[in-house]
């Protein structure tokens, strides 16, 4: 009887034409998907790669955010990491938790004006810069490195 | 090929599975990677905090904390995760005799800094005023408390964001000053 | 008093929970009738201390009794009736407590409800979910109990819920996600049963199927629900994240879906058996994954809990105990598949094997895009973190799941053993002419636009559709009349046909919503209007409101409909007072074809303010293909013949045959 093996071959050749398939469409996406994180620090010191998406964090220095005398909704100000400082720009709503001298992170690349174009402003505290307990220690605190 | 052996596939998946959660759960969420580690103290000269206001200031100078281990710590009255530390930080400073700790007093007014201290005792061998944050812009530091280790070269190993308690103690802070010692 | 009585009720659902695992076991070891006979009366003895301690802790909290430090961290005075109340489960250690409600809910139903199970069985069930009972117990009388007290002054008043979690999705999300995530222990205590007793039969299959339904069914709406949730509470006009803590949702339901599929084949066949275990154990697993993953704070997510790595632990060596040694033993007991195969590659058995395959690789591919972040940071150490963001997981799931749409047409119309090639092509040729027709005309015209991802999904959706409806056709052509015929088909097969429009509404829905939705953030001053398609949003200025327990900046804006007053839509910026948080609420004009969507951003000076407004087509059918796909769960569970108490009164030993037979007369009453 031939019929079955020629069957179970044709399955596990579809089992594994299959997952090659799934292991490439996943390398692929992992590719478009993944965001890589640097300090403003890291940035300044040239780490990120040109027209590399990435994810900055830190905080948002005081008295740098501008938005009212601006275009529509455009928004500017300086994510800073208290060592250096980026400028952000970006077009939009920004989320509820978004205050000068708070956490931020943002998505977005930088141009080339060495301006950072966040595509999306983070509304949650984010881990990968600070872990929840300090940003709510931080948050008691009142604290902020307005420089 | 043995079927059953094909069974036991799920098995060991779930284990790396389990080692990575594992791993997730053991590494430090108040570890925050820092661009000055394993870097030189930033150079500084600022004034002193002395417990008697009237007493003259002397500057403090990062030559100064070079050495022996040093344990800075960047603390205010206006910040009330640094009052749930303080006792542990006398305690420690007490009972850890091969390190010394430094304050660094940060944006703060320094009657009510002297006030704390001569209520709650001072865990600090100097302390250090920084009244405009300059210093804690030079070590990047976005708020209060946090605490870095400097080894006896001035070289920065390590930066803690957050309380530290008996845990964090145990479980970062010692490790990492054997390792320098 | 009351918080104590509730902490000592607790207790003592934990030794009965104890008592529990070890007894009725012991019995079915050896073969003791009377230890067996234990099982329901501790399952339901521990259901009532459950329910017992939840009441006290809801009492603390409609009391606000605040020397409960839970109570006190979760609820404030000024907090309305109902939130104080859905406050319980608000919280880590609360609704840790539902959780384990839930579990011992769910063994008491087991215990109602199998009366024609054999009682060594249903001993066994019930001590593999009594020792994941024990397992959470523990975990919260030593890491988490809720009535922790501060007697020696305790604070006046309490620090308030968050508010993102002060609204009606919060009230009935968290209960029916975790009904379904709870619901998998079922069917991974039967699977662990069945591999202890070395039953691993049709009966098994056939006892499982309508919990699993159950639990699946409650689970689609849970996450529906929280979908849902978000796409109102947060303000972002968004459905879906992929956010760690809702994949760890999907995960369970993706394999979840799949267990049902394979568990019909073991029924109806006895074939796949070892691989139908398999995924029993998978869907409870990720489950405990998703426990995990929110209480422990190894993922960052805007749903987690405080994050406390000694909880993480407790949790974790509760997954090596139960995770672990229901896999040892799978290795150890499961089947191994015989030689013989008995089914074409056109069969019913391997289209849907085809369907496992497609949901576990696309489980797969989330649990990779969730951990990968985990990984990351293993191999490359602590300075490189990353995120995956949703790129990664659409660029997956699109493809995924539009071949499982295809392979769900073909399904439809196989058959057990095998179909013809021919009668499959005669079927499918009109199903594919009809659904490529209607599918590309109908956005064309209406749009009057070439979206060609549009098409795809209208095509898909219409596929699914067409296939359903034409093989009810098929089925009632031969029967007097139409109605007839509908009625002589069982309430499994609609159970199955609904689940599946379900699928296809909400194909429809997210492919639509996607690629239709007109979405604009405009900075509009009083007076200012913005014009979507024939609708105006006039935005009339914001005022400050007075809530219970907030403040809020309330919008006005009118909306013109062709340019007749059509709606006033108020989204709200609340503020409130205990935690100085501060949350948006959409205003929402809800409709079955598009939703009116806005939102309030933040001010821009001049009186000037940022408004989200979104012209979102379709977007509700997301929710309602979710509901479709519950009540088909639900309605393939009503089927009769779970419920048959046909004459099963023979020895334990054999009643296992007699529901074969059983199960192979309803076959042929239905083929």
């Amino acid at each position: 009887m031939a019929a079955p093996r020629k069957q179970r071959m044709a399955i596990v050749g579809f089992i594994v034409a299959g997952s090659a398939i799934a292991i490439g469409l996943v390398l692929f996406a992992l590719n478009e998907g993944i965001n890589f994180f640097y300090t403003p620090t890291e940035v300044a010191q040239g780490a990120v790669p040109d027209g590399q998406n990435f994810r900055i964090g830190g905080m948002v220095k005081t008295g740098s955010l501008r938005t009212g005398e601006l275009e529509g909704t455009l928004v500017e100000f300086l994510a800073t990491d208290c060592a250096q400082d980026i400028p952000v720009s970006f077009t939009g709503v920004l989320p509820d938790l978004f205050r000068e001298g708070q956490g931020v992170v943002a998505d977005g690349y930088i141009d080339s004006n060495g301006i950072f174009q966040a595509s999306q402003i983070l509304a949650k505290h984010d881990e990968n810069y600070m872990s929840a307990e300090s940003v709510a220690a931080m948050e008691a605190s009142g604290a902020s490195c307005d420089p | 090929m043995n079927k059953r052996a094909l069974l036991i596939i799920p098995g060991l998946f779930f284990i790396a599975m389990l080692g990575l959660l594992l791993f997730g759960l053991g590494r430090n969420p108040n570890m925050v990677p820092s661009a000055l580690v394993n870097r030189p103290l930033p150079e500084f000269s600022l004034p002193g905090l002395k417990l008697n206001a009237s007493a003259a200031t002397s500057l403090i100078a990062s030559e100064d904390l070079l050495g022996g281990i040093r344990i800075i710590n960047f603390w205010a009255t206006w910040c009330p995760p640094c009052h749930i530390e303080h006792p542990y930080l006398v305690e420690i400073s007490e009972r850890e005799k091969g390190v010394s700790f430094i304050g660094v007093n940060y944006k703060d007014d320094l009657d009510e800094a002297r006030l704390f201290l001569e209520e709650k005792g001072s865990p600090f061998e100097k302390i250090i005023v920084d009244l405009d944050g300059s210093l804690g812009i030079d070590f990047g530091v976005a708020g209060a408390p946090e605490t870095f280790i400097v080894d006896s070269f001035g070289m920065i190993r390590y930066r803690h964001v957050g309380v530290i308690n008996h845990q964090i103690w145990e479980e970062t802070f010692a490790p990492v000053i054997s390792r320098i010692k | 008093m009351i918080p104590e009585l509730g902490n000592f009720s607790l207790i003592l659902a934990f030794c009965l929970a104890s008592l529990m695992v070890v007894i009725p076991m012991a019995g079915a070891i050896t073969n003791n009738q009377l230890w067996m006979s234990l099982c329901r009366p501790l399952s339901s003895g521990i259901w009532v201390f459950m329910i017992l301690s939840f009441a006290c802790l809801a009492y603390a909290f409609l009391k606000d009794d605040f020397s409960v430090n839970y109570v006190a961290r979760n609820s404030n005075s000024l907090l309305p009736e109902r939130y104080k109340f859905a406050a319980v489960w608000g919280g880590h250690e609360g609704s840790l407590l539902l959780w384990v409600l839930i579990l011992s809910s769910w063994s008491y139903a087991v215990s109602l409800f199998s009366r024609d199970l054999p009682q060594d069985i249903l001993a066994r069930v019930l001590s593999v979910m009594g020792i994941i009972l024990v397992g959470f117990l523990l975990f919260m009388l030593l890491t988490s109990n809720p009535f922790e007290r501060t007697l020696l002054n305790p604070p006046i008043d309490g620090t308030d819920l968050n508010p993102l979690l002060q609204d009606f999705g919060l009230i009935v999300h968290p209960p029916f996600l975790y009904m379904g995530y709870v619901g998998f222990s079922v069917a991974f205590a039967f699977a662990i049963a069945a591999l202890l007793s070395g039953r691993l039969d049709a009966a098994w299959a056939r006892w499982t199927r309508p919990w699993t339904n159950a639990a699946w069914a409650f689970l689609s709406i849970g996450i529906a629900l929280g979908s849902w949730w978000a796409y109102y509470e947060l303000g972002w006009g968004g459905w879906w994240f992929w956010d760690p803590v809702e994949n760890v949702s999907f995960m369970p339901w993706l394999v979840g879906t799949a267990l049902i599929h394979s568990l019909a084949v073991t029924e109806k066949r006895g074939v796949f058996k070892s691989w139908t275990v398999l995924l029993a154990i998978a869907a409870f697993s990720l489950s405990l994954l998703g426990a995990f993953i929110v209480r422990s704070g190894v993922l960052t997510s805007v749903h987690s809990f405080a994050v406390d790595p000694a909880r993480g632990m407790v949790l974790l060596t509760i997954m090596l105990v139960v995770i672990g040694s229901s896999l040892l033993l799978y290795a150890i007991r499961a089947p191994v598949v015989k030689g013989s195969a008995s089914y074409t590659l056109t069969s019913r058995e391997v289209l849907l094997l085809i369907n496992n395959i497609i949901l576990v690789v696309s489980t797969a591919a989330v649990l990779l895009g969730t951990l990968y972040p985990l990984i990351h940071e293993a191999i490359y150490g602590e300075a490189n973190r990353v995120s995956i963001g949703p790129p990664y997981f659409n660029t997956i799931f699109v493809p995924l799941m539009a071949l499982l749409a295809f392979a769900l047409g073909i399904g439809t119309f196989s058959r057990w053993k095998k179909t013809s090639v021919a009668y499959l092509k005669q079927q499918l040729s009109k199903v594919l002419i009809a659904s490529l027709a209607f599918g590309i005309v109908i956005p064309v015209v209406v749009t009057s636009e070439f979206n060609i991802s549009a098409i795809v999904a209208v095509v898909l959706a219409l596929w699914i559709v067409f296939s359903i409806a034409k093989d009810i056709f098929n089925k009632t052509s031969n029967k007097e009349s139409f109605f007839k015929g509908l009625k002589a088909l069982s309430l499994s097969y609609y159970g199955m046909q609904f689940a599946h429009f379900g699928m296809a509404v909400t194909i429809l829905g997210v492919c639509l919503t996607s690629h239709y939705s007109v979405e604009r953030d405009v900075r509009l001053a009083p007076g200012d209007s913005e014009i979507i398609g024939n609708y105006e949003f006039i935005f009339e200025g914001v005022s400050l409101q007075q809530g219970a327990n907030y403040q809020a900046d309330r919008a006005v804006i009118r909306v013109l409909q062709n340019g007749n007053e059509y709606i006033t839509l108020e989204p709200e910026k609340r503020l409130y007072y205990a935690t100085r948080a501060t949350q948006t609420e959409a205003g929402i004009d809800v409709g079955l074809f598009r939703d009116l969507f806005t939102a309030l951003g933040d001010e821009r000076g001049d009186g000037s303010w940022v408004v989200r407004i979104h012209y979102k087509p379709f977007v509700l059918w997301i929710w309602l293909g979710a509901i479709i796909m519950a009540f088909g769960g639900v309605l393939a569970i009503t089927d009769k013949r779970y419920r048959s108490k046909k004459p099963v009164k023979e020895t334990q030993s054999e009643s296992g045959l007699s529901v074969n037979t059983a199960t192979k007369t309803n076959l042929s009453a239905e083929a």
